[in-house]
């Protein structure tokens, strides 16, 4: 008897181990979910740092994955239209659905920025709710974290009281980590980049840097050379040019070896680059290097 | 509060108790449960204090300032807020040909041949429109809009969404589910046309009418099974006004990453019809009779089909490697009317057809992709009764082949213009070089793309 019990128990308890099975679009969000869920939560990263969010495709591997899933934490704001909404409908899960509370979607908790005054598509791979890269601005973590705990809870109340100690605990150290960043970043404030996709305008507004010119003579079109040219000969007192790690770092050379500034490449997400092994790391990787483009 | 009093009064009465030594474990362990919630209850409510106050600490020094506002509102009437996504794709050919496309591939006279089209032409355009219906249903219709004038209804379907537990339900007009080009809509082909396989096999494609049900097994391997139930209305079906199923199909599909540059999808499909009156004109005979007979075929078709594609993307996804696929044999057996209009002899007939493609597209630069795709059908041997015998051809001795050479340039994700060459020995006696020049070029919502 007190063997079964004890089976019993244990089979309960690993079982709540990971109560929910979550699957993250983005490995920010899937390092987001690891601090607020702690071992509650087993995680699926849908895409790699070094992967085009834009232009994932939806494998099997990916589908299968999502069949099993409790929550799916994703951009939103359209960044994954191009794999996920098939993912979500050949998987049969109906609690991930659009509207269900197994779909989280990071951007309909911040400010967007840059909402589209015309949305045609002459003007390239807009997105009709704003830019999605939401990520780079690490005040946008907070407001996204707590909607997120509320969402864990909803999911999984009886662990109700570790989701919002671990919420309680990120809070402090991500604003205290804020308040260093800012700190660290002081000197970027009115430097002026140039950026190779529209991918940095939370980043810019957060530090204060000025975006004088793109690569990307239309967003999500490669650069072609005519417009490097233009770009070059526009160029005013920009110090530096920025560009993901995911994307091609030809553009962002060329120019900046003809204009004789640095080239900067932002690990962008978790994974990025060596440095940024975690959401913590990631800024931190990323201010450093945006302060050694400054020399 | 109250549950406080209550629970306390609880405890009290049954301390004055004097059979409270007696109570049962089980009392004891209720108690102890509420007691528990209790205190995880004000825990919880004095984390929340705890935590606006820290919130509201935080916001007093520091709030996310919003420089930049959205510059308009999406501005929609609750009209037009509901209208579904509408994609049109705008697509045409260019095809220089030297022999007539009108003429079948050898040994396959009485299979599908949808053929080419000369000169300038309209090709794949078509009006797409998706939506969803209410939480339980979503509904798809593509409309093809004919060269010639007019509009087909390519597929026209309603899916279930909220069925769960990795179930997917499908009914109305739809491309069935089997083999791995056949669900895929001509403006994402990889090549101008279907592989030979597919235009005889499947006349390009296989639509039908009817029913499919998909389930998705709960493992982190993809491992899929479909059946589908349909009135038989795309080749090699006939279509039927009776009651009843005119065509089966069963698919599975497998598929997984390995590392993370890899990823597959492999699968085996079956397809069953009855086919009935089924008539092929044109069809060359043993007698040589000019310009061939018309017959006609009743009896049964069953094909098996085996599909796969392996795609390799160094490091992301800006350049990769597609590799596909697919073969599939058809065996038929039944009746054949020989010359329905003249001699009209019929007797037992039965054959084994087959055919098989391999391809490969390399994106080698952003925007730009290449192509080679080599096809190869059997039209086997026929066996058929003594009276038809010296009439129909049992063995062509002739194996109908094409390579294809492929380049298209994709300014962006919505627009392509292709060049496509081909080496076509399909027709005996008849080899032909091809070419062709397409655009494809999509407007309106541009949704996901299947694998």
């Amino acid at each position: 008897m007190n063997k079964f019990l004890f089976l019993t128990l244990l089979f309960i308890s690993t079982a709540s181990h990971a109560a929910l099975n979550v699957f993250a679009c983005e490995p920010e969000w899937a390092a987001l979910t690891q601090l607020l869920a702690g071992d509650k939560a087993s995680l699926y990263t849908a895409t790699r740092a070094l992967q085009d969010p834009h232009r994932v495709e939806a494998r099997p591997s990916l589908i299968a994955r999502a069949r099993r899933a409790n929550l799916l934490v994703c951009t939103g704001a359209g960044l994954e239209t191009a794999w996920l909404p098939v993912i979500v409908r050949e998987s049969g899960n109906a609690a991930i659905r659009p509207g269900n509370s197994g779909y989280f979607e990071a951007a309909r908790f911040v400010q967007m920025l840059e909402i589209p005054a015309r949305l045609d598509r002459s003007e390239g791979d807009v997105h009709a709710a704003g830019n999605p890269h939401i990520q780079t601005d690490a005040r946008n973590f907070l407001p996204v974290a707590d909607a997120l705990s509320k969402r864990l809870i909803l999911l999984d109340p009886a662990n109700t009281g570790y989701y919002q100690q671990q919420l309680t605990t990120f809070n402090q150290q991500w604003r205290t980590a804020i308040a260093r960043w800012e700190k660290q970043a002081a000197p970027l404030k009115g430097v002026s980049i140039i950026a190779q996709h529209r991918g940095f305008p939370y980043l810019n507004n957060w530090l204060g840097l000025k975006q004088v010119a793109e690569l990307e003579a239309k967003p999500g079109m490669e650069p072609s050379v005519a417009h490097l040219s233009q770009v070059l000969n526009e160029l005013q007192q920009a110090k530096m040019v920025l560009r993901a790690a995911y994307q091609d770092e030809r553009p962002s050379a060329w120019i900046a070896e003809r204009a004789h500034i640095s080239a900067v490449v932002l690990p962008y997400t978790v994974g990025g680059t060596a440095q940024a092994s975690d959401l913590y790391a990631l800024f931190d990787d990323t201010i450093n290097r945006l302060l050694a483009g400054l020399k | 509060m109250s549950k406080l009093f209550y629970l306390s009064a609880a405890v009290a009465a049954l301390l004055s108790h004097p059979l409270a030594a007696a109570a049962s474990d089980a009392d004891l362990q209720a108690i102890r449960e509420q007691i528990r919630q209790l205190k995880q209850s004000y825990e919880q409510r004095i984390t929340q204090l705890e935590q606006r106050l820290a919130q509201a600490e935080a916001n007093s020094h520091e709030s996310v300032p919003a420089q930049e506002q959205p510059a308009v509102q999406a501005a929609s009437s609750s009209e037009s807020a509901f209208n579904p996504a509408i994609l049109l794709v705008l697509g045409g050919t260019y095809g220089q040909l030297k022999q007539d496309p009108a003429v079948p591939a050898t040994g396959f006279a009485m299979s599908a041949h949808p053929g080419h089209s000369q000169g300038f032409n309209l090709g794949e355009s078509e009006l797409g429109i998706s939506a969803n219906i209410d939480p339980d249903f979503r509904g798809i219709a593509t409309l093809a809009l004919a060269s010639a004038g007019g509009v087909t209804v390519e597929n026209a379907f309603v899916q279930t969404s909220a069925l769960g537990n990795g179930l997917n339900l499908k009914f109305g007009r739809y491309f069935s589910g089997l083999g791995y080009l056949n669900e895929q809509h001509a403006h994402t082909w990889d090549f101008v046309d279907q592989p030979l396989v597919y235009a005889s096999l499947w006349n390009n494609q296989l639509g039908e009418d009817g029913v499919q049900v998909k389930w998705l097994a709960p493992t982190d391997t993809f491992i899929e099974l479909g059946a589908e139930l349909g009135r038989g209305r795309g080749f090699p079906g006939t279509d039927r006004v009776k009651n009843g199923i005119g065509s089966g199909v069963l698919f599975a599909h497998i598929g997984d990453d390995i590392g993370i540059e890899h990823s597959l999808r492999a699968g085996i499909s079956l397809h069953q019809t009855r086919r009935t009156d089924a008539v092929s004109t044109a069809v060359a005979d043993l007698p040589g009779t000019p310009g061939g007979v018309n017959n006609s075929f009743s009896g049964d078709s069953r094909t098996v089909g085996m599909d796969f594609v392996w795609k390799y993307s160094p490091d992301g996804n800006n350049r990769h490697l597609k590799v596909q696929g697919e073969y599939f044999q058809r065996r038929e057996s039944g009746l054949l009317t020989y010359d329905t209009a003249l001699a009209n002899i019929s007797d037992r007939y039965a054959a084994t057809q087959s055919g098989w493609y391999l391809q490969s597209v390399y994106q080698f630069m952003p925007h730009w992709r290449s192509g080679l795709r080599y096809d190869r059908l059997d039209p086997g041997t026929a066996s058929m009764g003594a009276l038809n015998a010296g009439n129909i051809i049992s063995n062509y001795g002739f194996q109908p082949t094409r390579t294809s050479l492929m380049l298209d340039y994709s300014p962006s994700e919505f627009s392509r213009l292709r060049l496509q060459l081909a080496r076509d020995n399909s027709r005996q006696g008849l080899p032909d070089n091809q070419l062709f020049v397409q655009y494809i070029m999509s407007l309106g919502a541009h949704g996901a793309h299947q694998y």
